[in-house]
């Protein structure tokens, strides 16, 4: 399906990541936003509100984080499009009802625009230490999509992506902005509406006393329905069997959580989106994301202009972490360095999936500003020598 | 041949999930009885009419009606019932959870949607305890009545909820106990078919936890209490329905007022800004 050439602002412009992912949620088709104010996400929700009087959304400044990321869910149920924006603090909060959209399948995107942690922690300045959260912060076993957008172009076109895959998949995609991909100006081209592909939510088919709301007829994911279709649909946070009914057994827990998992985690290749330069051969290959990869990606170039082979490798998927993508890179470089800009996070992944195969360093930081491209060389040139 | 008499509320009940997990002598039950009738009288479109409710006893009330239905997070009924019935301005969408879930945990989000006058009609079951976690004290629970966190008795004050709606801003502010099924099935079924924020709140035993633990005997005699000490004063000032430990209950219909709606709110508000540039929501595209 394509975007909807009403809504989308197609030309090039001159945006923050901020506004370029607001422009891109609004191409992908999401009509339904709730959030609360915070830095440096706020510019996101403000973005929306000018918009989505003029285009058909709906939009609503919640209570709280807490209300925001429920919210959402409801404008789902009701067959709507939906996402949440948030900083730090807020991303805390809303750690319930990420839950609540894995168990309950939702369809639905959760922008943090990272800021330096824990607590109120640095409010306008970047960090990355989220991810982590991101991937664990609800209590239970689940698996979610996160994605890691570099500039204010992959802004709007990734937001575009997390719509498609939670649709696709049928779970809360997490797009992990930072404050300086937010508030960092750049060229955004926003192409024609009928050069966007967007997913288009299936609802079932089935007739009503033919449809059960959570069975999977086809692939891994059940049909998706919204209220009003006389399916008379039970959605709860408890653990439940095909009908939707609450279901207390270990047997009942099993067969739903382990499908949670797996309709994620058998697809990690596919869901796996990242960019690698001069891998093969090098001495050492960092491995980042977000705005660090581009500072990473300066740090490449003033070594390799001193004749380091060294390879880059940017993430732009972080979860589902696919394990055969840093193994194929580890058999191709002799050491590897995760920068980070948290006190090492994905590294964990990383030193996980490498197994010892090569060694593994950490460029980290504890946030509040970039790390500088000289401070990656350092570590380059200790690495590879 | 003979046909198995059908009971009217069958119809909105999920019998395949009958016997439900309530307690004898509980007063939820009855509720949803009253409610299953008001749905009727109200001659609302079944498939545009959802049910959310919270965590809790209550809480289960969404598992049984045979709606669509969201068994939520605990607290969070109501912001979860916003999103859906903004996304979905044709349907009618009911929160119906405890006093413990609606007014402890998810207090700020029930002024808010008060105030906001959001769509939406909120029935509380006030059993005056935490059901479901074994009887611990909530906002509504009596001075100096006995919960499990107040084994010396309740010391703190309590929300008078009929006020606190009122203040909030909703529309239509009722109270009746579970005795009071008839009028209680005609407030619902007023509830149901106004539009704005409407709040009934349901005084009910919870024999197995409050009535117990205070030696208030069970069910049956509960509701001799609510027969004996009930006053019905409809349009009564809701700062005169605050409850006390056995107390008499003011009961009846408080409140009927006009206010616009959020939606409407925001549709005026748009066209008059934004003129022919305003789009309304019209639903998911
Ligand atoms: S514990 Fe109390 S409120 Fe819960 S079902 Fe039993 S009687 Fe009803």
């Amino acid at each position: 399906m394509k975007a909807d050439p009403s809504a989308v602002a197609t030309g090039v412009h001159f945006i923050d990541g901020d506004e370029a992912c607001a422009e891109g949620a609004i191409a992908a088709g999401c009509r339904f936003v709730a959030g609360y104010p915070i830095t440096p996400s706020t510019e996101v929700v403000e973005h929306i509100a000018r918009r989505f009087p003029k285009i058909g959304g709906m939009f609503i400044q919640m209570e709280d984080e807490i209300a925001s990321s429920i919210c959402i869910q409801g404008a789902v149920w009701a067959g709507c499009k939906s996402m949440t924006v948030t900083s730090g603090p807020g991303f805390s909060l809303m750690m319930e009802h990420v839950g609540l959209a894995a168990i309950t399948e939702t369809p639905c995107v959760f922008v943090n625009v990272q800021r330096g942690g824990p607590s109120t922690g640095l409010p306008t300045l970047p960090g990355q230490a989220d991810v982590m959260q991101a991937r664990w912060g609800s209590h239970g076993d689940y698996e979610i999509i996160a994605l890691a957008p570099s500039t204010p172009q992959e802004c709007f076109d990734h937001i575009i992506t997390a719509f498609n895959l939670a649709e696709k998949y049928r779970v809360p995609v997490f797009f992990m902005m930072d404050e300086c991909v937010g508030h960092m100006l750049g060229k955004v081209r926003i192409p024609a509406a009928d050069r966007i592909e967007i997913a288009e939510r299936k609802f079932t088919t089935r007739k009503p006393g033919e449809y059960l709301p959570f069975k999977v007829y086809e692939g891994d994911q059940p049909e998706m329905v919204k209220a009003g279709m006389g399916h008379n649909i039970h959605v709860t946070g408890l653990t439940h069997d095909e009908r939707g009914y609450p279901a207390m057994n270990a047997e009942a827990q099993d067969r739903l959580i382990t499908r949670l998992c797996r309709k994620i985690l058998d697809h990690t290749d596919e869901i796996a989106m990242y960019e690698e330069d001069g891998i093969d051969g090098s001495d050492v290959t960092i491995v980042s994301y977000g705005i660090t990869s581009r500072v990473a990606a300066r740090a490449v170039e003033l070594a390799r202009a001193q004749g380091i082979k060294v390879g880059l490798l940017r993430l732009i998927t972080l979860w589902p972490f696919s394990d055969r993508l840093i193994q194929d890179v580890a058999s191709k470089t002799k050491s590897l360095i995760v920068a980070e800009m948290n006190m090492g996070q994905m590294v964990l992944e990383v030193e996980r999936a490498v197994h010892g195969k090569v060694p593994v360093h950490l460029m980290g930081s504890a946030g509040g500003a970039i790390i500088e491209p000289e401070a990656i060389l350092a570590r380059i040139k200790e690495v590879a020598s | 041949m003979t046909t198995k008499p059908v009971n009217p509320v069958e119809p909105l009940l999920r019998m395949d999930r009958i016997p439900h997990i309530w307690c004898p002598g509980c007063g939820i039950g009855t509720s949803v009885n009253c409610f299953a009738r008001a749905i009727e009288k109200a001659d609302i479109p079944h498939d545009k009419l959802h049910v959310v409710s919270g965590i809790g006893c209550t809480g289960r009330v969404a598992g049984y009606v045979n709606l669509d239905s969201f068994h939520t997070t605990h607290g969070r009924a109501i912001p979860f019932a916003t999103g859906l019935a903004l996304a979905r301005p044709e349907a009618k969408v009911v929160v119906y959870s405890g006093d413990g879930d609606m007014f402890a945990i998810g207090g700020n989000h029930f002024i808010h949607a008060a105030r906001r006058n959001v769509d939406l009609t909120v029935i509380c079951v006030n059993n005056l305890t935490y059901g479901m976690t074994g009887g611990q004290v909530t906002p509504t629970t009596p001075l100096s009545a006995k919960a499990s966190t107040m084994p010396y008795g309740n010391f703190e004050d309590t929300f008078n909820l009929p006020n606190l709606a009122e203040a909030c801003g909703a529309v239509f502010v009722a109270r009746w106990t579970v005795f009071h099924v008839r009028q209680l099935v005609r407030s619902m079924t007023k509830a149901l078919q106004r539009k704005g924020f409407t709040f009934i709140e349901i005084i009910a035993p919870c024999p197995t936890l409050y009535q117990r633990r205070n030696k208030l005997g069970d069910g049956a005699a509960t509701l001799k209490y609510y027969k004996e000490k009930s006053i019905i004063k409809n349009g009564a000032s809701t700062a005169e329905a605050g409850l006390g430990f056995q107390s008499e209950i003011v009961v009846g219909e408080f409140v009927e007022r006009e206010r616009p709606t959020f939606t409407e709110n925001y549709a005026a508000r748009m066209k008059e800004v934004l003129g022919a540039s305003f789009v309304p929501y019209e639903g998911p595209k």
